[in-house]
């Protein structure tokens, strides 16, 4: 009996670890609703009604996991190599800027516009993850520090271009909008999902590959699990710290650029960042969720999209504000850092199993 | 080594000069100036202190941001509902330090990963305080109390001075002579670099920790209620910007010293009083772009870590779990 929970425990206790924290974070969510008299059944009903109700509401589900599992894996890979990159945010306004850069202003034909406006934002978001890097690699800055700051000074440099350099003329609150040629194709009428999933869930897909199959990846996650084991194996730390933040910065970029050219119906970049705001907290909820396995990801992203996506529905008919999903996320974080929640659950089934 | 940073200090201050040289050069005042750093000082010098006692005893919590926004709020929801300023204020520094008692619980008896939590701390806080404000106050953004419940300035002439800002240097003192000069100070610093020892001793690491995590926790509550009873008069769902982390980058760029990481509160209070002051100059406020002259504070503290992190020494035990045999 030992025996098989050790073999199965490899798959199956992060899954339930997932499960727990899941369910913990939903259950402190209906008593902060019970506080100011909400009713938390009627809630969670309508949040699960508007994710799950419908094909469409089902293909909004994934229109709101898109960047969410792009800004996962930027969390993910930095925990694979022993790094607490939370950047995602700072990288993700700067892709949403690269966006509307390339999709309004060049002139490309259709499919060649796409694909530029798609690499130049996930260029510019490696660009800004550098930064941090540099300062880590160097002079040994703390890149929860330093992350913070650049997403603070990409937050005002991405605003002050947004109203000032970018506006649509007779409307501020909006950059102008990318050119038909820049836009994926819309899927489905009455969603907002685009064929960009297609592109995301691939550009997750290589990422699982390359930390399986090649000995960058080996060598990444290697550093992060043993830095001294690492460091005796001949891994360059700095090569692979510099090379976790550039396929951070890549993912955030290309989440930035989701928002942008990838989702109806504004095919811009709002003046207050509205609509790429947040993203990149999100996503260390998806990676924690997903344990830091791409694929893990990708389902974690899912279920959080179907939150934020069923959490207007719960505003709309039950009355609570919808931002309180993002309150959940956090305390889910919270939960899964604890290992002794799963402890007690091991102590639970061991006296369940003599 | 110590030589060499209080050459950098000196180095600072020189630069502090000039800063000072060149806004009087631009018309500003000095005054105004030096009310606005003592102002962005505050919070940050009552987190940084906190923080550094508390990874001094082998905690790290880097929820500071999220702990000023919670308490931001809730100081206003406490002030508001007293019809009192001061009792926001305690009321910031109860929910700090209840915040800072569930970190420690966590981190010491759940064994959690520290550095999670207080990520979690951070987006929980993200979520919670817009959700709180619209349904306390039905207003999701933004939210202004009546004047009456703020807390004034001391009543002193030639310029405005909060006498939280006061309270915050006597505690930099204080903590500074408490870590150094006290028993309780040295079981802090043995439960960071040698938890065993102390242990051996008969002293409990655990309470030492939970001790430290909720002094931080309070004095960040103090901070984040002092944001908007004594400083901006009212709040809006990101009150914080960053400083919980810019506090961090205090701790860490003053080697974890209270009194240090508090003239480092200072330097990056100044930044940004010249930031808030420079924004709305007259004459200058149309040749700089606003949103590029709110990047100075972010720039100066990436600056700043970046110079005084060098051969920082952290405690052995810092982040890691204490089991006892």
């Amino acid at each position: 009996m030992e025996k098989t929970f050790i073999a199965s425990s490899k798959v199956i206790q992060p899954l339930l670890h997932s499960g727990l924290a899941l369910i913990i974070g939903l259950i402190a969510g209906a008593f902060l609703m019970i506080i100011y008299g909400y009713n938390p059944i009627l809630a969670y009903t309508a949040l699960f009604r508007g994710a799950f109700g419908g094909m469409a509401e089902f293909a909004e589900t994934l229109s709101f996991a898109i960047p969410l599992m792009l800004t996962g894996i930027t969390f993910a890979i930095g925990v694979k190599a022993g790094l607490f990159n939370i950047g995602a945010e700072g990288q993700v306004y700067i892709g949403a800027l690269g966006a509307v850069l390339a999709g309004a202003f060049l002139h490309l034909p259709f499919g060649v516009h796409v694909a530029v406006t798609t690499i130049f934002a996930m260029i510019l978001g490696a660009l800004w993850s550098i930064g941090p890097a540099l300062l880590k690699i160097w002079r040994g800055v703390h890149e929860v520090i330093s992350t913070i700051m650049f997403n603070w000074i990409a937050f005002y440099l991405t605003m002050y271009f947004a109203l000032y350099h970018l506006a649509e003329p007779g409307r501020a609150e909006k950059t102008v909008s990318v050119l038909e040629t820049a836009r994926y194709s819309v899927l489905m009428p009455g969603a907002s999902l685009t064929s960009v999933i297609f592109i995301s869930t691939a550009f997750c897909i290589v990422i699982y590959l390359f930390l399986t199959i090649t000995k960058a990846g080996y060598e990444l996650k290697l550093l992060g699990a043993n830095p001294d084991a690492a460091k005796y194996a001949g891994v360059n730390a700095k090569r692979v710290i510099l090379s976790s933040f550039i396929i951070g910065g890549l993912a955030a970029g290309l989440a930035g650029a989701t928002q942008i050219i990838g989702r109806p119906p504004t095919w811009a970049l709002y003046g207050t960042l509205g609509n790429v705001m947040g993203l990149g907290f999100d996503g260390i909820g998806v990676a924690l969720i997903g344990r830091n396995n791409p694929i893990g990801v990708i389902i974690a992203a899912i279920f959080l999209g179907a939150l934020k996506n069923g959490g207007r529905y719960m505003e709309y008919s039950a009355g609570v504000y919808s931002e309180l999903v993002g309150a959940i996320n956090g305390l889910i974080i919270i939960a899964l850092a604890v290992p002794e929640v799963m402890a007690l659950i091991r102590r639970h089934l061991k006296r369940y199993k003599p | 080594m110590k030589v060499k940073v209080s050459t950098k200090i000196l180095l600072a201050f020189i630069v502090l000069g000039v800063v000072l040289v060149i806004t009087e050069v631009l018309g500003l005042s000095p005054i105004a100036l030096l009310e606005a750093a003592l102002l962005a000082m505050t919070p940050l010098a009552l987190a940084a202190m906190g923080e550094s006692i508390n990874q001094k005893a082998g905690l790290v919590n880097i929820g500071l941001e999220g702990i000023f926004l919670i308490t931001a709020v809730a100081g206003v929801y406490g002030a508001v509902e007293a019809n009192n300023g001061m009792v926001g204020l305690l009321f910031g520094v109860i929910i700090g330090a209840l915040i800072g008692l569930l970190f420690g619980v966590l981190s010491v008896y759940g064994r959690a990963d520290q550095i999670i939590v207080g990520i979690g701390i951070n987006v929980f806080a993200i979520g919670f305080v817009p959700y709180f404000m619209m349904s306390t106050w039905g207003f999701p953004g933004i939210y202004i109390p009546p004047k009456e419940v703020l807390v004034p300035p001391l009543p002193i002439p030639v310029m405005r001075i909060s006498g939280i800002t006061l309270l915050a240097i006597t505690l930099g003192i204080l903590l500074h002579l408490m870590l150094h000069k006290t028993p309780l100070g040295l079981r802090i610093l043995a439960a960071g670099e040698t938890p065993e020892a102390l242990d051996v001793a008969g002293i409990r690491v655990d309470y030492v920790r939970i001790f430290t995590a909720i002094l931080s926790g309070a004095l960040t509550g103090l901070g984040g209620a002092f944001m908007p009873l004594c400083w901006f008069g009212g709040i809006v769902k990101e009150i914080s910007a960053g400083r919980g982390f810019i506090a961090l980058a205090c701790l860490v760029s003053a080697g974890l010293e209270p009194l240090l990481a508090m003239s480092f509160a200072f330097i990056f209070g100044f930044a940004e009083g010249l930031a808030y002051t420079v924004a709305v100059t007259p004459g200058i406020k149309e040749a700089i772009p606003y949103h590029l002259v709110l990047m100075i504070p972010y720039i100066t503290t990436l600056a700043v870590v970046t110079a005084f992190i060098g051969k920082r020494r952290f405690p052995k035990a810092i982040g890691t779990p204490y089991t006892r045999e």
